[in-house]
Protein backbone atom coordinates (compact mmCIF):
# COMPACT_ATOMS: atom_id res chain seq x y z
CA UNK A 1 0.00 0.00 0.00
CA UNK A 2 1.64 3.48 -0.66
CA UNK A 3 -0.52 5.50 1.72
CA UNK A 4 -1.87 4.31 5.38
CA UNK A 5 -5.52 5.04 5.97
CA UNK A 6 -4.57 5.42 9.75
CA UNK A 7 -2.93 8.65 8.67
CA UNK A 8 -6.05 9.86 7.10
CA UNK A 9 -8.45 8.77 10.28
CA UNK A 10 -5.97 11.04 12.40
CA UNK A 11 -6.39 13.86 10.08
CA UNK A 12 -10.14 13.46 10.16
CA UNK A 13 -10.01 13.04 13.54
CA UNK A 14 -8.39 16.50 14.62
CA UNK A 15 -9.91 18.57 12.25
CA UNK A 16 -13.22 17.48 13.60
CA UNK A 17 -11.64 18.43 17.06
CA UNK A 18 -10.14 21.28 16.42
CA UNK A 19 -13.36 22.60 14.43
CA UNK A 20 -15.47 21.78 17.67
CA UNK A 21 -13.37 23.14 20.13
CA UNK A 22 -13.24 26.51 18.32
CA UNK A 23 -16.96 26.40 17.14
CA UNK A 24 -17.64 25.21 21.29
CA UNK A 25 -15.61 27.77 22.81
CA UNK A 26 -17.78 30.10 21.08
CA UNK A 27 -20.90 28.42 22.14
CA UNK A 28 -19.98 28.57 25.78
CA UNK A 29 -18.35 32.35 25.82
CA UNK A 30 -20.98 34.13 23.43
CA UNK A 31 -24.24 36.32 24.56
CA UNK A 32 -27.37 35.61 22.63
CA UNK A 33 -29.68 38.23 22.70
CA UNK A 34 -31.95 37.66 20.02
CA UNK A 35 -34.28 40.10 19.64
CA UNK A 36 -36.67 40.72 16.66
CA UNK A 37 -34.92 43.42 14.85
CA UNK A 38 -31.89 41.22 15.13
CA UNK A 39 -32.95 38.98 13.04
CA UNK A 40 -34.68 40.35 10.11
CA UNK A 41 -33.06 40.13 6.80
CA UNK A 42 -30.05 42.74 6.34
CA UNK A 43 -31.14 45.30 3.93
CA UNK A 44 -28.57 48.20 4.35
CA UNK A 45 -31.26 49.42 6.93
CA UNK A 46 -34.49 49.36 4.80
CA UNK A 47 -36.79 47.72 6.10
CA UNK A 48 -37.15 43.83 3.82
CA UNK A 49 -39.99 43.96 1.86
CA UNK A 50 -40.62 40.30 0.04
CA UNK A 51 -38.91 37.16 0.42
CA UNK A 52 -35.12 36.49 -0.18
CA UNK A 53 -36.10 33.12 -2.07
CA UNK A 54 -35.86 34.82 -5.40
CA UNK A 55 -35.98 33.40 -8.87
CA UNK A 56 -32.51 33.32 -9.98
CA UNK A 57 -30.93 33.41 -13.93
CA UNK A 58 -30.91 30.55 -15.18
CA UNK A 59 -27.52 31.56 -16.62
CA UNK A 60 -26.31 30.59 -13.60
CA UNK A 61 -27.08 26.86 -14.15
CA UNK A 62 -25.86 26.71 -17.54
CA UNK A 63 -22.62 28.01 -16.31
CA UNK A 64 -22.24 25.53 -13.41
CA UNK A 65 -23.25 22.87 -15.56
CA UNK A 66 -20.99 22.90 -17.93
CA UNK A 67 -18.08 23.62 -15.54
CA UNK A 68 -18.97 20.77 -13.77
CA UNK A 69 -18.76 18.38 -16.94
CA UNK A 70 -15.14 19.44 -17.79
CA UNK A 71 -14.16 19.26 -14.05
CA UNK A 72 -15.04 15.53 -14.04
CA UNK A 73 -13.25 15.42 -17.65
CA UNK A 74 -9.84 16.88 -16.17
CA UNK A 75 -10.52 13.90 -12.95
CA UNK A 76 -10.50 11.30 -15.72
CA UNK A 77 -7.50 12.32 -16.89
CA UNK A 78 -5.33 12.47 -14.21
CA UNK A 79 -5.51 9.01 -13.31
CA UNK A 80 -3.98 8.52 -17.41
CA UNK A 81 -1.35 11.08 -16.30
CA UNK A 82 -0.54 8.54 -13.32
CA UNK A 83 0.42 5.78 -15.52
CA UNK A 84 1.23 7.31 -18.66
CA UNK A 85 4.93 6.49 -18.64
CA UNK A 86 4.67 3.09 -17.67
CA UNK A 87 2.66 2.64 -20.60
CA UNK A 88 5.34 3.98 -22.48
CA UNK A 89 7.75 2.07 -21.38
CA UNK A 90 5.80 -0.46 -22.30
CA UNK A 91 6.00 0.50 -26.04
CA UNK A 92 1.84 1.44 -25.81
CA UNK A 93 2.08 4.87 -25.50
CA UNK A 94 0.77 5.85 -28.82
CA UNK A 95 -2.64 3.54 -27.96
CA UNK A 96 -2.81 5.80 -24.87
CA UNK A 97 -2.62 9.05 -26.47
CA UNK A 98 -4.72 7.93 -28.73
CA UNK A 99 -7.52 7.19 -26.35
CA UNK A 100 -7.16 10.00 -24.67
CA UNK A 101 -7.14 12.54 -27.22
CA UNK A 102 -10.35 10.79 -28.40
CA UNK A 103 -11.65 11.35 -25.19
CA UNK A 104 -11.28 14.88 -25.01
CA UNK A 105 -11.94 15.37 -28.54
CA UNK A 106 -15.52 14.09 -27.70
CA UNK A 107 -15.91 16.48 -25.13
CA UNK A 108 -14.66 19.38 -26.67
CA UNK A 109 -16.77 18.54 -29.51
CA UNK A 110 -19.44 19.38 -26.75
CA UNK A 111 -17.87 22.72 -25.99
CA UNK A 112 -17.56 24.07 -29.55
CA UNK A 113 -21.76 23.02 -29.54
CA UNK A 114 -22.55 24.98 -26.69
CA UNK A 115 -20.88 27.83 -27.34
CA UNK A 116 -21.87 28.31 -30.77
CA UNK A 117 -25.27 27.67 -29.71
CA UNK A 118 -25.16 30.99 -27.51
CA UNK A 119 -25.75 29.41 -24.23
CA UNK A 120 -21.95 30.68 -22.60
CA UNK A 121 -23.15 34.40 -23.02
CA UNK A 122 -23.60 36.28 -20.33
CA UNK A 123 -25.63 38.67 -21.27
CA UNK A 124 -28.66 38.05 -23.69
CA UNK A 125 -30.88 40.49 -25.02
CA UNK A 126 -34.42 40.13 -26.91
CA UNK A 127 -35.21 42.54 -29.54
CA UNK A 128 -37.95 44.99 -28.35
CA UNK A 129 -40.00 48.05 -29.74
CA UNK A 130 -38.36 50.68 -27.40
CA UNK A 131 -34.63 50.41 -28.97
CA UNK A 132 -36.30 53.41 -31.12
CA UNK A 133 -35.75 56.36 -30.61
CA UNK A 134 -39.27 58.15 -31.78
CA UNK A 135 -40.29 60.87 -30.34
CA UNK A 136 -37.20 62.05 -29.34
CA UNK A 137 -35.07 65.06 -30.47
CA UNK A 138 -32.10 64.77 -32.87
CA UNK A 139 -28.66 64.90 -31.32
CA UNK A 140 -27.11 68.38 -32.02
CA UNK A 141 -23.62 69.20 -32.28
CA UNK A 142 -22.22 72.14 -30.32
CA UNK A 143 -21.60 74.89 -32.32
CA UNK B 1 -24.14 84.16 -32.53
CA UNK B 2 -26.75 83.95 -30.44
CA UNK B 3 -29.71 86.44 -28.92
CA UNK B 4 -29.78 88.69 -26.28
CA UNK B 5 -32.67 88.53 -24.26
CA UNK B 6 -34.66 91.12 -25.91
CA UNK B 7 -34.15 88.99 -29.16
CA UNK B 8 -35.81 86.35 -27.52
CA UNK B 9 -38.59 88.62 -25.77
CA UNK B 10 -39.44 89.89 -29.06
CA UNK B 11 -39.92 86.14 -30.42
CA UNK B 12 -42.12 85.26 -27.77
CA UNK B 13 -44.22 87.89 -27.43
CA UNK B 14 -44.79 87.51 -31.39
CA UNK B 15 -45.78 83.74 -30.64
CA UNK B 16 -47.34 83.27 -27.32
CA UNK B 17 -48.43 87.13 -27.38
CA UNK B 18 -49.82 88.30 -23.27
CA UNK B 19 -48.83 85.07 -21.71
CA UNK B 20 -44.99 86.57 -21.40
CA UNK B 21 -44.01 89.76 -19.10
CA UNK B 22 -41.45 92.20 -19.55
CA UNK B 23 -38.42 91.51 -18.85
CA UNK B 24 -36.92 92.46 -15.73
CA UNK B 25 -33.22 92.21 -14.26
CA UNK B 26 -29.73 92.25 -16.53
CA UNK B 27 -27.18 90.62 -17.85
CA UNK B 28 -28.01 86.46 -17.73
CA UNK B 29 -30.08 87.06 -14.84
CA UNK B 30 -33.26 88.93 -17.11
CA UNK B 31 -35.99 87.10 -16.41
CA UNK B 32 -39.22 86.98 -18.03
CA UNK B 33 -42.42 85.98 -16.74
CA UNK B 34 -44.53 83.55 -18.02
CA UNK B 35 -48.69 82.38 -16.97
CA UNK B 36 -47.96 79.73 -15.42
CA UNK B 37 -50.54 77.36 -17.08
CA UNK B 38 -49.10 78.15 -20.68
CA UNK B 39 -45.29 77.51 -19.32
CA UNK B 40 -45.52 73.70 -20.91
CA UNK B 41 -45.99 75.50 -24.49
CA UNK B 42 -43.65 77.80 -24.11
CA UNK B 43 -40.78 75.59 -22.85
CA UNK B 44 -41.46 73.53 -26.34
CA UNK B 45 -41.45 76.50 -28.04
CA UNK B 46 -38.17 78.05 -26.77
CA UNK B 47 -36.52 74.29 -27.22
CA UNK B 48 -37.53 73.35 -30.62
CA UNK B 49 -37.16 76.78 -32.52
CA UNK B 50 -33.93 76.43 -34.57
CA UNK B 51 -33.26 80.11 -33.72
CA UNK B 52 -33.41 79.95 -29.82
CA UNK B 53 -32.40 76.43 -29.09
CA UNK B 54 -32.21 75.96 -25.80
CA UNK B 55 -31.44 72.35 -25.40
CA UNK B 56 -30.69 72.64 -21.61
CA UNK B 57 -32.40 73.13 -18.63
CA UNK B 58 -29.68 74.59 -16.44
CA UNK B 59 -31.88 74.80 -12.76
CA UNK B 60 -35.16 74.30 -11.67
CA UNK B 61 -36.40 75.44 -8.37
CA UNK B 62 -39.14 77.53 -6.82
CA UNK B 63 -39.04 80.34 -4.79
CA UNK B 64 -41.97 81.00 -1.81
CA UNK B 65 -43.17 84.57 -1.70
CA UNK B 66 -46.21 84.97 0.75
CA UNK B 67 -46.56 88.41 0.53
CA UNK B 68 -47.28 88.37 -2.79
CA UNK B 69 -49.04 85.38 -2.52
CA UNK B 70 -47.57 82.98 -4.99
CA UNK B 71 -45.23 80.41 -5.48
CA UNK B 72 -42.73 81.08 -8.06
CA UNK B 73 -41.25 78.38 -10.01
CA UNK B 74 -37.85 79.77 -11.87
CA UNK B 75 -36.45 78.27 -15.09
CA UNK B 76 -32.41 78.14 -15.86
CA UNK B 77 -32.46 77.72 -19.57
CA UNK B 78 -28.65 77.31 -22.21
CA UNK B 79 -28.73 76.50 -25.51
CA UNK B 80 -25.81 74.87 -26.40
CA UNK B 81 -26.08 75.59 -30.17
CA UNK B 82 -26.11 79.39 -29.61
CA UNK B 83 -24.48 80.13 -25.92
CA UNK B 84 -26.96 82.49 -25.04
CA UNK B 85 -28.84 82.13 -21.58
CA UNK B 86 -32.71 82.81 -20.45
CA UNK B 87 -34.47 82.46 -17.32
CA UNK B 88 -38.12 81.98 -16.98
CA UNK B 89 -40.83 82.90 -13.99
CA UNK B 90 -43.98 81.38 -13.15
CA UNK B 91 -45.85 82.40 -10.75
CA UNK B 92 -48.03 79.87 -9.11
CA UNK B 93 -51.28 81.26 -6.77
CA UNK B 94 -49.92 79.93 -3.37
CA UNK B 95 -53.01 78.11 -1.67
CA UNK B 96 -52.61 75.53 -4.52
CA UNK B 97 -49.88 75.75 -6.40
CA UNK B 98 -50.15 73.95 -10.08
CA UNK B 99 -47.68 74.27 -12.72
CA UNK B 100 -47.79 72.02 -15.84
CA UNK B 101 -44.44 69.88 -16.21
CA UNK B 102 -41.98 70.54 -18.77
CA UNK B 103 -40.41 67.00 -17.68
CA UNK B 104 -41.44 65.57 -21.01
CA UNK B 105 -39.32 68.42 -22.80
CA UNK B 106 -36.13 68.41 -20.57
CA UNK B 107 -35.47 65.37 -18.29
CA UNK B 108 -33.46 66.84 -16.16
CA UNK B 109 -37.33 68.11 -14.97
CA UNK B 110 -37.97 64.88 -13.31
CA UNK B 111 -36.02 65.62 -10.31
CA UNK B 112 -35.89 69.07 -9.84
CA UNK B 113 -39.87 69.09 -10.19
CA UNK B 114 -39.89 66.03 -7.19
CA UNK B 115 -37.40 68.52 -5.12
CA UNK B 116 -39.66 71.47 -5.91
CA UNK B 117 -42.94 69.23 -4.91
CA UNK B 118 -41.17 68.23 -2.04
CA UNK B 119 -40.11 71.30 -0.51
CA UNK B 120 -42.51 73.79 -2.12
CA UNK B 121 -45.82 71.57 -2.34
CA UNK B 122 -46.13 72.61 -5.94
CA UNK B 123 -47.67 70.00 -8.34
CA UNK B 124 -46.79 69.08 -11.46
CA UNK B 125 -49.62 67.71 -13.81
CA UNK B 126 -48.35 65.08 -15.92
CA UNK B 127 -45.30 64.30 -14.12
CA UNK B 128 -44.27 61.07 -13.90
CA UNK B 129 -43.54 59.99 -11.10
CA UNK B 130 -44.17 62.74 -8.36
CA UNK B 131 -43.34 62.01 -5.37
CA UNK B 132 -41.09 63.15 -2.38
CA UNK B 133 -37.42 63.15 -2.80
CA UNK B 134 -35.53 64.31 -0.29
CA UNK B 135 -37.59 64.50 3.01
CA UNK B 136 -38.98 61.16 4.12
CA UNK B 137 -41.90 59.84 2.35
CA UNK B 138 -43.87 60.00 5.15
CA UNK B 139 -43.02 63.69 6.22
CA UNK B 140 -45.61 66.14 7.01
CA UNK B 141 -45.86 69.51 5.47
CA UNK B 142 -43.40 71.32 3.06
CA UNK B 143 -40.05 72.27 5.01
CA UNK B 144 -39.10 75.62 2.27
CA UNK B 145 -42.56 77.23 2.97
CA UNK B 146 -42.00 80.06 5.04
CA UNK B 147 -45.13 79.19 7.30
CA UNK B 148 -43.56 75.44 8.19
CA UNK B 149 -43.93 74.82 11.52
CA UNK B 150 -41.36 72.14 12.47
CA UNK B 151 -43.09 69.19 13.94
CA UNK B 152 -42.24 68.26 17.59
CA UNK B 153 -41.07 64.94 17.04
CA UNK B 154 -41.08 62.07 14.23
CA UNK B 155 -41.35 58.38 14.63
CA UNK B 156 -40.35 58.82 17.98
CA UNK B 157 -37.03 60.88 17.73
CA UNK B 158 -37.89 64.95 18.96
CA UNK B 159 -36.39 67.21 17.14
CA UNK B 160 -34.99 69.64 19.65
CA UNK B 161 -31.92 69.28 22.28
CA UNK B 162 -31.81 70.81 25.07
CA UNK B 163 -28.47 72.92 25.22
CA UNK B 164 -25.75 71.01 27.05
CA UNK B 165 -24.42 74.52 28.01
CA UNK B 166 -27.36 74.94 30.39
CA UNK B 167 -26.12 74.64 34.08
CA UNK C 1 -25.07 27.23 27.33
CA UNK C 2 -23.83 30.63 27.60
CA UNK C 3 -21.00 30.41 30.74
CA UNK C 4 -21.81 34.44 30.51
CA UNK C 5 -21.89 35.79 33.96
CA UNK C 6 -21.59 32.37 35.27
CA UNK C 7 -18.16 32.59 37.97
CA UNK C 8 -17.81 33.87 40.90
CA UNK C 9 -15.23 36.69 41.14
CA UNK C 10 -12.04 34.76 41.97
CA UNK C 11 -8.28 35.78 40.76
CA UNK C 12 -8.98 33.05 37.96
CA UNK C 13 -12.16 33.79 36.36
CA UNK C 14 -11.04 37.44 36.34
CA UNK C 15 -7.76 36.68 34.94
CA UNK C 16 -9.75 34.97 32.41
CA UNK C 17 -11.95 37.37 31.81
CA UNK C 18 -8.88 40.05 31.40
CA UNK C 19 -7.79 37.74 28.39
CA UNK C 20 -11.31 37.73 26.39
CA UNK C 21 -11.52 41.33 26.89
CA UNK C 22 -8.29 41.92 25.38
CA UNK C 23 -9.34 39.51 22.48
CA UNK C 24 -11.56 41.44 22.27
CA UNK C 25 -10.52 44.55 22.10
CA UNK C 26 -7.47 44.16 20.11
CA UNK C 27 -9.60 43.02 17.09
CA UNK C 28 -12.36 45.69 16.96
CA UNK C 29 -14.04 45.84 13.64
CA UNK C 30 -15.54 48.65 12.79
CA UNK C 31 -18.46 49.46 11.08
CA UNK C 32 -18.21 52.47 8.62
CA UNK C 33 -21.13 54.64 9.24
CA UNK C 34 -19.78 57.37 7.41
CA UNK C 35 -22.55 60.22 6.62
CA UNK C 36 -21.08 63.03 5.87
CA UNK C 37 -17.63 64.97 5.76
CA UNK C 38 -16.26 62.99 9.05
CA UNK C 39 -16.30 60.03 7.18
CA UNK C 40 -13.13 61.62 4.91
CA UNK C 41 -11.28 61.85 8.69
CA UNK C 42 -12.58 58.29 9.05
CA UNK C 43 -11.57 56.85 6.06
CA UNK C 44 -7.95 58.88 6.35
CA UNK C 45 -8.11 57.65 10.39
CA UNK C 46 -7.84 53.81 8.50
CA UNK C 47 -4.88 55.01 5.82
CA UNK C 48 -1.30 55.19 5.83
CA UNK C 49 -0.52 57.80 8.04
CA UNK C 50 -2.78 57.69 10.65
CA UNK C 51 -3.09 53.82 10.53
CA UNK C 52 -6.12 52.03 12.59
CA UNK C 53 -5.16 48.38 11.17
CA UNK C 54 -1.97 48.44 13.59
CA UNK C 55 -4.92 48.09 16.01
CA UNK C 56 -6.51 45.14 14.73
CA UNK C 57 -9.13 47.26 13.41
CA UNK C 58 -10.49 46.55 10.47
CA UNK C 59 -13.38 48.44 8.22
CA UNK C 60 -16.56 46.48 7.16
CA UNK C 61 -19.56 47.22 5.11
CA UNK C 62 -22.28 44.98 6.90
CA UNK C 63 -23.54 45.39 10.71
CA UNK C 64 -23.63 41.36 10.80
CA UNK C 65 -19.34 41.01 11.14
CA UNK C 66 -18.23 44.09 12.65
CA UNK C 67 -18.33 44.84 17.20
CA UNK C 68 -18.38 48.82 16.80
CA UNK C 69 -20.29 51.15 14.32
CA UNK C 70 -18.52 54.88 13.96
CA UNK C 71 -21.57 56.98 13.28
CA UNK C 72 -19.47 59.65 11.44
CA UNK C 73 -21.27 62.79 10.19
CA UNK C 74 -24.62 64.44 10.35
CA UNK C 75 -28.15 61.95 10.96
CA UNK C 76 -31.05 63.22 9.29
CA UNK C 77 -34.35 61.85 10.43
CA UNK C 78 -34.36 59.83 7.49
CA UNK C 79 -31.05 58.19 8.45
CA UNK C 80 -31.97 57.91 12.06
CA UNK C 81 -34.51 55.43 11.55
CA UNK C 82 -32.29 52.88 9.57
CA UNK C 83 -29.45 53.64 12.09
CA UNK C 84 -31.61 51.73 14.57
CA UNK C 85 -32.05 49.14 12.46
CA UNK C 86 -28.45 48.83 11.51
CA UNK C 87 -27.39 48.62 15.08
CA UNK C 88 -30.14 46.45 15.72
CA UNK C 89 -29.06 43.92 13.18
CA UNK C 90 -25.11 43.88 14.72
CA UNK C 91 -24.43 40.94 17.07
CA UNK C 92 -23.65 41.21 21.06
CA UNK C 93 -20.83 42.53 22.02
CA UNK C 94 -21.40 45.46 20.59
CA UNK C 95 -20.26 49.23 20.99
CA UNK C 96 -20.72 52.56 19.22
CA UNK C 97 -18.96 55.73 18.37
CA UNK C 98 -20.16 59.42 17.61
CA UNK C 99 -17.55 60.87 15.79
CA UNK C 100 -18.01 64.41 15.00
CA UNK C 101 -19.83 67.25 16.23
CA UNK C 102 -22.79 66.27 14.11
CA UNK C 103 -23.51 62.94 15.36
CA UNK C 104 -22.60 64.12 18.91
CA UNK C 105 -25.50 66.51 18.95
CA UNK C 106 -26.75 67.97 15.98
CA UNK C 107 -23.48 70.23 15.08
CA UNK C 108 -23.72 72.62 13.21
CA UNK C 109 -27.17 71.55 12.01
CA UNK C 110 -28.71 71.59 15.55
CA UNK C 111 -31.47 73.52 14.18
CA UNK C 112 -32.33 72.56 10.73
CA UNK C 113 -35.97 70.76 10.66
CA UNK C 114 -34.48 67.27 8.85
CA UNK C 115 -31.42 66.91 11.41
CA UNK C 116 -31.67 64.41 14.37
CA UNK C 117 -29.64 65.97 17.21
CA UNK C 118 -27.10 63.60 18.06
CA UNK C 119 -26.94 59.72 17.51
CA UNK C 120 -27.64 59.40 21.06
CA UNK C 121 -31.19 59.38 20.39
CA UNK C 122 -31.66 56.55 18.60
CA UNK C 123 -28.64 54.42 19.76
CA UNK C 124 -26.76 54.01 23.04
CA UNK C 125 -23.15 55.61 22.57
CA UNK C 126 -20.31 54.16 24.19
CA UNK C 127 -17.27 56.91 23.68
CA UNK C 128 -18.06 60.54 22.04
CA UNK C 129 -15.20 62.30 19.85
CA UNK C 130 -15.84 65.44 19.61
CA UNK C 131 -14.63 68.04 16.75
CA UNK C 132 -15.95 69.33 13.13
CA UNK C 133 -13.80 67.12 11.88
CA UNK C 134 -12.01 65.36 14.80
CA UNK C 135 -8.59 64.37 13.57
CA UNK C 136 -7.45 61.01 12.49
CA UNK C 137 -5.51 61.49 16.07
CA UNK C 138 -8.60 62.43 17.97
CA UNK C 139 -10.67 59.44 16.34
CA UNK C 140 -7.80 56.97 17.10
CA UNK C 141 -7.70 58.83 20.97
CA UNK C 142 -11.63 57.91 21.21
CA UNK C 143 -11.06 54.48 19.90
CA UNK C 144 -8.71 53.71 22.44
CA UNK C 145 -10.49 54.97 25.40
CA UNK C 146 -13.40 52.07 23.76
CA UNK C 147 -10.44 49.87 24.20
CA UNK C 148 -9.95 50.75 27.64
CA UNK C 149 -13.42 50.22 28.48
CA UNK C 150 -13.66 46.98 27.26
CA UNK C 151 -10.56 45.63 29.15
CA UNK C 152 -12.39 46.70 32.29
CA UNK C 153 -15.82 44.62 31.48
CA UNK C 154 -16.74 41.97 33.41
CA UNK C 155 -18.57 38.85 31.20
CA UNK C 156 -17.31 35.47 32.60
CA UNK C 157 -17.74 37.14 36.34
CA UNK C 158 -21.28 37.29 37.71
CA UNK C 159 -22.12 41.14 38.02
CA UNK C 160 -23.52 42.21 41.29
CA UNK C 161 -26.06 44.52 39.16
CA UNK C 162 -28.29 43.00 36.14
CA UNK C 163 -27.05 42.62 33.00
CA UNK C 164 -27.37 45.40 31.02
CA UNK C 165 -28.25 44.27 27.59
CA UNK C 166 -27.35 46.96 24.73
CA UNK C 167 -30.92 47.98 23.71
Amino acid sequence: MHFHFANALVFFGFGLLLCGLMLGLGLLLRPSNPNPNKLTTYECGEPPSGSAWINFNIRFYLIALVFVIFDVELAFIYPVMAVYKDWVARGVGGVALLEIVTFVGILAVGLIYVWAKGDLAWLRRLATDTDTREGQPDARRAA
Amino acid sequence: MGCDAAQIHARLVERFGDAIGAPTGQGRDTALAVAPERIAEVARFLRDDSDLAFDCLSNLSGVDYPKLGCIQVVYHLFSYRYRHWIVLKANAQRDDPVVPTVSGIWSHADWQEREVFDLLGVRFPGHPDLRRLLMPEDWPGHPLRKDFVEPEEYHGISTSRESLLKA
Amino acid sequence: MSLINTAPEMALTAKVDDLLNWTRKSSLWYMMFGLACCAIEMMQTGGPRADLERFGMAPRATPRVSDVIIVSGTLTLKMALRTKLLYDQMPEPKYAISMGSCANCGGLFQLAYSVCDGVDKVIPVDVYVPGCPPRPEALTEGLLKLQEKIQSERWLVRKTEPVGVRA
